[in-house]
């Protein structure tokens, strides 16, 4: 297939793919291949995986928040009679689900699943480029980040469990095995884990943003690129910035476990002994790991914007409202978001005058999240709204957003985070909207670019079930959860009934695993249609979705190198639908201006 | 050998069928081609989909009153500090900033998705910007949030910043944290905390205080937070392990608690335990967990188990940072009370000079958490206070 391609693009000049000239053998293909919509694939499968993993995990532990200490085959089954003797979940192990949760779905999933997925699938494809810029180092980054999983699962075989320290890992906790079991062999391997998958992410995000730097295809300014790749863009910029601090981070962590340095461990008396550390301060580890943890949140849900945006204009028929605000807004969040760690922090016992400041910092990324969100809601009035899986996971991506980015007002306001913190409150905020606003943009994505990604359509069918089940779940799971948080429920607590205080809570905790049960169970929808569409769904055409944007001008079947003959030239922004003066409700990028053709838009 | 005839027939059926499916594809490919945009909505399709959408909002509308009817007096109610209400206050704009932004556009993203949804014909307005309308929705937020920051802050500062003239007449105290235990150390007479270290740590003086230091003798000890209605309390938190966190949520405060470091919140209570057991939503609440409670107590007397104890309101502090398997557990009853109970409960205290001087009279005595004495390296331990960084490390 591919060597077909490639005679066609020896034809033009200024393409060196020389070497290429022999067929691919079935590694070079599918295993390390160069090829970024390949590397897209490979990225997609691995967080699907991971994916599959973590929400297990999270049933899990719901099971039991709401049964507390019940017996269940299934505990036994999958934890094994070690980590849950009788069927009875330990209480540490508890903690290891809930950490090892949060690692793999905040870094694993929504990270590299979301953005390493559609960073490689779209930004060569939406800017006109053959490759990226190093689809040597595309590759390395992958295969990275596939060791970083196999370790963090191999974690989990640890006889004394995984690291159970919380994703944020706060030494001394998670520096001192004494403390916590999960703090030996499962924390090492948790940190090695980590460090590779740093420098996969930052291998990955060098490469996107040259990319979109370089290789745009001519009369592709950036004022011309489509909001994916603004999106994109900033997050791997912000990727960039902050993920060298978590290194640090990790690397004085491993030092103070591993080498007897004190950097973050001090004045500890800790089962009979006093420990030798002495000086360093925990603060400082909640200091670097927010710098990064706060832009996380960012390059976790920075792309999905995007992705909403670009699905939601063609799905709407209607151009983005607002590009240049939105592309503003992207770029206020990128910036804003790396100056807000503090909020995590406002009773870490850091100077309170700090917390004055970022509350302030915090409550200003409220104005550009605003913005975008009104101007999501002006792009689908007067639309002609095409309500394909994929938008109704867009539309359902701003419904949750807005939900759950509200509750930020609280959280982000000093003052109110100090009852609110670290309680079931937050655990449902950042669910709202972080978690399922993100995952709600992959699945969109994942509807909106199967054609792209496997040459064949998704069933529309099921995907109208998986969005309505997984809606109502979604809400049913994390809205009642505010009013736990509110009643003072703290967060990571094994049972809540040791004491008599929260007794009144555990029907509300029932009612909320039964719809993350349900929730999750409908998944399997999703799962069935993904798998089964690649081999048998009904093939698609090059163009599905009568969309402006390049990557619709490539051939279905993959080629290296995207586009047969010469990469097509770009005249006008991607969001020319229902353009008046021309015949069809969209105009591709490709299509040159019409003579008197005026430009409707201001960018 | 049957069982070897039986894989055989399963293996050719096997291949049979999917010969046929493959012969069933083959006749299917003209019809494939045929059917040339599959899996992309129709107007059907949109029809559903878009009423769906409004009945997506009548749910969300729907499932937000009957849980605030349902779950809403779970959510805390009077508070028990000064500063309490005007917390509370500050919640209450908050949330019904939050909850007429929710109703406002969840209505305006789902009607708009139920309105526009896709008809042939229908044509789109192109309509790509507007400065008028997007100045507006970004000045609004700017004026509300400019006006939750700076209540915000007068709030946050009044809190967390306590005024000279009510430190001189304060309450000073020290939650004192370990996996999975709290301990509290009151002033005593003078007024002020002795200095501490964990390397001081040794028999009864499980806090690690320093008995050199003058301030120190007088220190009392105890296993319960008993506190003075209308006193102003400041805590001094330290950890011996990992880190912790002291939440008081009937109070609205909460302080991490930091090996290495001394942490600092205060408050005045304003309620006490008794006057809060006569508190109408309490005792509602405590009426509804003991119906619960005994309805558990019930199921656990047949099941051959003790019944469970019937509760009475008590303010705790609880851990809220994750520290270890029995996190879930690590809490401390606290005890407001008008003043003069609270001195006389105080009175009744060993001091801690006294208590470690008896321990030492009786060395035979098993003391509580007894521990591997530390070394007393005279130049260090001398000035070892955690409160102050000490160079050298001293370990045993």
């Amino acid at each position: 297939m591919s060597a077909v391609g490639h005679d066609e693009i020896h034809a033009h000049e200024g393409h060196d793919h020389h070497d290429h000239h022999h067929k691919q053998t079935f590694i070079e293909k599918y295993i390390f291949s160069l090829d970024h919509k390949m590397i897209a694939k490979q990225y997609l499968l691995t967080g699907t995986i991971m994916g599959i993993i973590g929400i297990i995990m999270s049933l899990l532990f719901r099971m039991q928040i709401a049964w507390p200490e019940e017996s269940f085959t299934i505990f036994n089954v999958l934890l094994g009679d070690k980590f849950a003797p009788d069927g009875v979940m330990r209480n540490d192990i508890y903690l290891a689900l809930v950490t090892i949760h949060g690692t793999i779905m905040v870094f694993f999933v929504l990270t590299a699943g979301l953005s390493g997925t559609f960073s490689n699938l779209l930004i060569p494809l939406q800017i006109g480029a053959r490759d990226m810029a190093s689809g040597f180092m595309n590759m390395l980054s992958y295969w990275l980040f596939f060791l970083s999983a196999v370790i963090m699962i191999c974690s989990l075989f640890v006889e004394a469990g995984p690291a159970s320290a919380g994703w944020t890992i706060y030494p001394p906790l998670s520096a001192l095995p004494q403390a916590i079991g999960g703090s030996g062999m499962g924390m090492t391997l948790w940190l090695v884990s980590m460090a590779i998958f740093i420098a996969s992410s930052l291998m990955g995000s060098l490469n996107y943003v040259v990319t979109v730097i370089n290789l745009r295809t001519k009369g592709m300014s950036m004022t011309r690129l489509p909001l994916t790749i603004w999106a994109l863009f900033v997050t791997a910029v912000i990727g960039i910035v902050s993920f060298p601090v978590l290194l640090s981070a990790a690397l004085l962590l491993i030092m103070d476990r591993s080498f007897g340095t004190s950097f973050f461990l001090s004045d500890i008396y800790i089962a009979g002994d006093v420990l030798h550390y002495q000086g360093g301060s925990p603060v400082l580890f909640e200091h670097l790991f927010w710098f990064l943890g706060h832009p996380e949140v960012y390059i976790v849900i920075l792309p999905a914007m995007g992705l909403v945006s670009e699905i939601m204009t063609s799905n709407a028929r209607k151009p983005i409202f607002g590009y240049r605000a939105m592309i503003a807004s992207i770029l206020a969040i990128a910036f804003l978001s790396t100056i807000v760690w503090g909020h995590h922090m406002f009773i870490s016992g850091m100077n309170p005058f700090l917390g004055s400041v970022f509350t302030f910092t915090t409550l200003l990324i409220a104005i550009p999240s605003a913005v975008k969100a009104f101007n999501w809601i002006t792009t689908l009035w007067r639309g002609n709204l095409q309500m394909n899986p994929a938008m109704l996971f867009s539309i359902g991506f701003v419904s949750t957003f807005i939900t759950g980015g509200l509750t930020g007002i609280i959280l982000g306001d000093s003052t109110l985070d100090i009852n609110v913190h670290d309680t079931y409150f937050v655990v449902a905020h950042f669910h709202l909207v972080m978690g399922i606003s993100a995952l709600y943009g992959m699945f969109a994505g994942i509807y909106h670019w199967f054609p792209k990604l496997y040459g064949r359509m998704m069933n529309k069918t099921l995907g109208y079930i998986h969005f309505w089940i997984t809606a109502v779940c979604a809400y049913g799971v994390f809205f009642p959860m505010h009013f736990v948080g509110m009643a003072g429920l703290p967060r990571r607590y094994y049972t809540n009934s040791a004491f008599p205080l929260f007794d009144d809570l555990a029907d509300v905790n029932v009612i909320i695993t039964m719809f993350a049960l349900i929730g999750a169970a409908f998944q399997l929808v999703f799962l069935w249609n993904f798998f089964y569409s690649i081999f048998k769904g009904k093939k698609a055409i090059q163009n599905p979705w009568r969309a402006n944007t390049l990557e619709w001008t490539t051939p279905v079947e993959h080629i290296h190198g995207n586009w047969p003959g010469e990469i097509p030239e770009v005249y006008r922004w991607p969001y020319d639908y229902s353009k008046p003066g021309h015949d069809d409700d969209f105009v591709p990028q490709t299509v040159p201006m019409k003579e008197g053709e005026e430009e409707l838009h201001h960018s | 050998m049957t069982s070897l005839l039986v894989i055989v027939v399963l293996v050719l059926l096997g291949i049979a069928i999917w010969q046929l499916t493959k012969i069933f594809h083959l006749t299917q490919i003209g019809a494939a081609t045929y059917n040339e945009n599959p899996e992309v909505a129709t107007d059907k399709d949109n029809t559903v989909n878009g009423y769906l959408m409004f009945g997506f909002l009548a749910f969300i509308y729907i499932f937000t009153i009957y849980s605030l009817l349902k779950w809403g007096h779970l959510v805390l109610g009077t508070p028990a500090s000064e500063h309490g209400p005007q917390y509370d206050n500050l919640m209450t704009i908050s949330m019904w900033l939050i909850f007429i932004t929710q109703t406002l556009t969840q209505f305006l993203l789902h009607y708009f998705a139920f309105k526009y949804k896709g008809k042939k014909g229908q044509v789109a307005f192109y309509y790509a910007d507007n400065d008028k309308l997007e100045f507006i929705w970004t000045i609004i937020p700017v004026i509300v949030l400019a006006g939750l920051i700076l209540y915000g802050l007068y709030a946050w500062t009044n809190i967390m910043f306590i005024e000279e003239e009510a430190k001189e007449d304060a309450v000073y105290v020290e939650v004192y944290a370990k996996q999975f235990s709290w301990e509290v150390r009151y002033a005593g007479a003078d007024g002020k905390l002795g200095k501490a270290n964990v390397r001081y740590i040794e028999g009864v003086n499980t806090l690690g205080v320093d008995m050199s230091d003058p301030n120190a003798q007088d220190d009392i000890q105890a296993s319960e937070l008993h506190l003075p209605k209308g006193k102003q309390i400041i805590f001094k938190f330290r950890s011996q392990d990992v880190l912790h966190s002291a939440y008081m949520p009937h109070f609205r405060a909460q302080m991490n608690v930091v090996p290495g470091m001394v942490t600092q919140f205060g408050f005045v209570p304003t309620v006490t335990t008794e006057e809060m057991r006569q508190d109408a939503a309490i005792m509602s609440k405590v009426a509804h967990i003991n119906e619960i409670r005994s309805k558990k107590s019930a199921e656990l007397v047949a099941d051959g188990g003790t019944a469970l104890e019937p509760y009475t309101f008590d303010y705790l502090l609880l851990c809220n940072k994750i520290c270890g398997a029995s996190h879930y557990n690590m809490q401390m009853k606290i005890v407001v009370e008008d003043e003069a109970t609270f001195n006389k409960w105080l009175k009744d205290k060993k001091s801690l000079g006294v208590a470690v001087k008896e321990s030492k009279e009786q060395p035979a005595a098993p003391a509580e958490g007894e521990a591997a004495p530390v070394e007393k390296d005279t130049t260090n331990a001398a000035q070892a206070d955690s409160t102050k960084v000490v160079a050298q490390v001293i370990k045993k």
